[in-house]
């Protein structure tokens, strides 16, 4: 491999991505749109939760504990049916999210026993009974909490509580940002050096690079390097507009960040090139590169959480890179994950990066 | 004289298509050398074969002793190949595109220079301007230069003339005449059949079949016997007339008039009399000179008998 051809390879490249009309304008643009608007919208926080309370006790708690669940932003008492049953009714009409049923006597019981509060939640929209359940029963411990420690009881064991670790607000955008990063790569580092070879085999500039002494490994690499800088410059733009829009700076070194994002890009592109390799048109490498994004986002782990899955999938998540790059961010953005504990997902990564860059320049053919 | 290039009974299929059918050839050094036929005769899958860009199905070919199959990396050095779709990048500037392929040959513009310079010389007063927005005879002046860049010795040159106007396709012929002075052994392609005559030998293909190899002159000599043109104010009502005429083998469209290939026993005053009995009264039947183009079609329809 000659660096001198290398080079030159290169900085064809570079120019052709800064001379195109559409691609320096995507790398910044798209980030920037996503970054703004999909933390917003693409968010699992509920709202105006609908809750019945059946008081049975009517103590001083019992007061407490509604008045407390109802100064909670998404959450609503708006019904204070008198019995279960008719707080079942209501559920059944669709009209409330979440029913908390207060035992007779809570109050007194807390002295002596472990009482317990009785939570039902709805699930047709399991989203929001589920996270609503969760809600109500975080705010009912909290009042529950505070009232033993004014009144001096000896805490009994069995009364929960509830910590978040770090997403203390449980903030789904602070979970979000980092995927959404992930998201960003995959599409752009994968699109655009699959289109960019197939294009060249589309306008036939591919036909005169082919006669010359250019090295198969020497080519490949010339369209995955360039690659590098777009992944670096995706990722800069979304932890710009991470801090500056919605104040989240990553909790651990911005480096692994960025060691995590090249990697990454390379291991998009080394895909996105052996794709390549095998479509003649940009129609037929379009459709198998979507057919891999798409299983890269529903099974990385960005949006529904791979403990979630069956055992069976968990264990095919393991094929699919995104998964470690995902667990990389979320652990160094969320949790400040220093290199060693991350370490395996960084391996990981470089395997696959390895993996894709032999089959890119095994799969391109000079000759046919 | 030593052959820069020697193609054995080569044999090239696309699925259902035959395009090479077993084709012989073997152009001397130094040579210009012309390769004749339609589109779809077969022309560029033998140049993809020479430029190592394909494999043959079965044959042997052979570029400056070396072997296409085995010793592809060294052919590649060696040979200067301008395929028939421009293939520079239209995005890089005129100098960009050249100093990228020197740089890949490993070699510099600077010493490569004398060479391209009566290819070059009339884009390098617009080295700035983008090759996409060139002219069409200006990119294939600039795909010749890069192709040159490594001076190569031989050059493979597939319809370079083609969407070019008449007057840079002079040019551009008086230019190949430059290189093979220097030495250079050039094989070109083309489908305009008066191109052949500026070819030191030609050899015709169509249908994947080299139909016959020989030098222009040779090739035209005696095609002249027994052939007229013929012209009328109606050309279609004199073409079909005389296509059902006794002692004429065939008749075509050749430019503004008809070419008719006749018996040696035609008479030509005596077709104008009996044309004009058939009410096609200004016929003019007079004997023509024949060229290259009135030899394919003859060996074309010899083929398909």
């Amino acid at each position: 491999m000659k660096f001198s051809i290398l080079g030159a390879l290169l900085k064809k490249e570079v120019l052709l991505m800064k001379r195109n009309p559409f691609i320096p304008k995507l790398v910044f643009a798209m980030p920037v749109m996503v970054m703004l608007i999909l933390p917003l919208v693409a968010n699992l926080d509920v709202k105006n939760v609908s809750i019945a309370v059946v008081d049975n006790d009517r103590s001083l708690l019992s007061r407490r504990i509604v008045a407390d669940i109802d100064a909670v932003e998404s959450l609503e008492v708006t019904a204070m049916p008198a019995s279960f049953r008719e707080g079942m009714a209501l559920m059944e009409n669709g009209g409330i999210d979440v029913l908390l049923t207060i035992p007779a006597d809570f109050a007194g019981n807390l002295r002596t026993a472990a009482p317990k509060l009785d939570l039902r939640s709805n699930g047709v929209n399991s989203t929001k009974g589920m996270l609503g359940g969760q809600y109500v029963g975080t705010s009912a411990i909290s009042t529950i909490n505070g009232w033993i420690a004014e009144s001096g009881i000896e805490p009994h064991a069995d009364v929960a509580s509830i910590v978040n670790l770090y997403n203390p607000t449980l903030d789904f955008r602070n979970y979000m940002i980092p995927a959404l990063m992930v998201v960003l790569l995959i599409i752009i580092c994968g699109f655009i050096p699959t289109l960019n070879l197939v294009s060249e085999k589309e306008s036939g500039t591919i036909e005169a690079m082919n006669v010359t002494p250019v090295g198969k490994f020497t080519f490949v690499l010339s369209k995955l390097l360039p690659f590098w800088v777009v992944g670096l410059i995706v990722v800069t733009v979304g932890m710009l507009i991470g801090w500056g829009v919605y104040g989240l700076v990553p909790a651990g070194n911005i480096g692994l960040v960025y060691l995590a994002a090249i990697l990454f890009s390379l291991v998009m592109s080394g895909l996105g090139v052996t794709i390549a390799n095998s479509s003649s048109t940009m129609l037929q490498s379009i459709f198998v590169m979507f057919a891999c994004i798409m299983i890269f986002q529903l099974m990385g782990g960005l949006f529904t959480p791979i403990d979630s899955m069956p055992r069976w999938a968990q264990c095919l998540t393991y094929a699919v890179p995104p998964r470690y790059f995902n667990e990389i961010m979320r652990s160094v953005y969320l949790k400040g994950a220093s290199a060693a504990d991350v370490m395996s997902q960084y391996l990981a990564l470089a395997g696959y990066a390895a993996l894709f860059f032999l089959t890119a320049a095994v799969s391109y053919r000079k000759r046919s | 004289m030593k052959s820069a290039i020697e193609v054995r009974d080569l044999v090239k299929s696309y699925s259902q298509v035959k395009a090479l059918d077993g084709i012989s050839l073997s152009v001397g050094e130094g040579e210009l050398f012309g390769l004749i036929g339609p589109d779809g005769a077969g022309k560029s899958s033998l140049y993809r074969i020479l430029a190592t860009l394909a494999a043959p199905d079965s044959g042997r070919a052979e570029v400056c002793g070396l072997d296409t199959g085995r010793e592809y990396c060294k052919i590649r050095t060696l040979v200067g190949y301008m395929p028939e779709r421009f293939s520079l990048y239209p995005d890089m500037t005129v100098m960009e595109n050249l100093r990228f392929f020197a740089t890949l040959f490993g070699v510099s513009v600077k010493e490569s220079y004398p060479l391209i310079a009566p290819v070059f010389a009339q884009l390098a007063k617009f080295p700035d301007r983008m090759a996409g927005a060139l002219s069409g005879g200006m990119k294939q002046k600039l795909a010749l230069s890069c192709a040159l860049i490594h001076r190569p010795s031989v050059l493979l040159l597939d319809e370079p003339t083609t969407g070019v106007d008449a007057v840079s396709r002079s040019e551009f012929w008086d230019m190949l005449a430059g290189l093979k002075s220097s030495g250079i052994t050039i094989l070109v392609s083309t489908s305009y059949m008066d191109e052949a005559a500026r070819c030191e030998r030609v050899a015709m293909i169509d249908r994947g079949k080299i139909l016959v190899t020989d030098t222009p002159r040779k090739l035209v000599a005696g095609i002249g016997e027994n052939l007229y043109n013929a012209e009328a104010s109606d050309m279609f009502r004199l073409l079909t007339a005389l296509r059902q005429y006794p002692g004429i083998r065939d008749c075509y469209t050749f430019g503004a008039t008809l070419h008719i290939v006749a018996e040696p026993s035609f008479n030509p005053a005596e077709a104008v009399r009996r044309l004009a009995a058939e009410g096609i009264g200004d016929a003019r039947i007079y004997p023509a000179k024949g060229d290259i183009e009135d030899l394919f079609i003859k060996l074309t329809r010899d083929e398909k008998q």
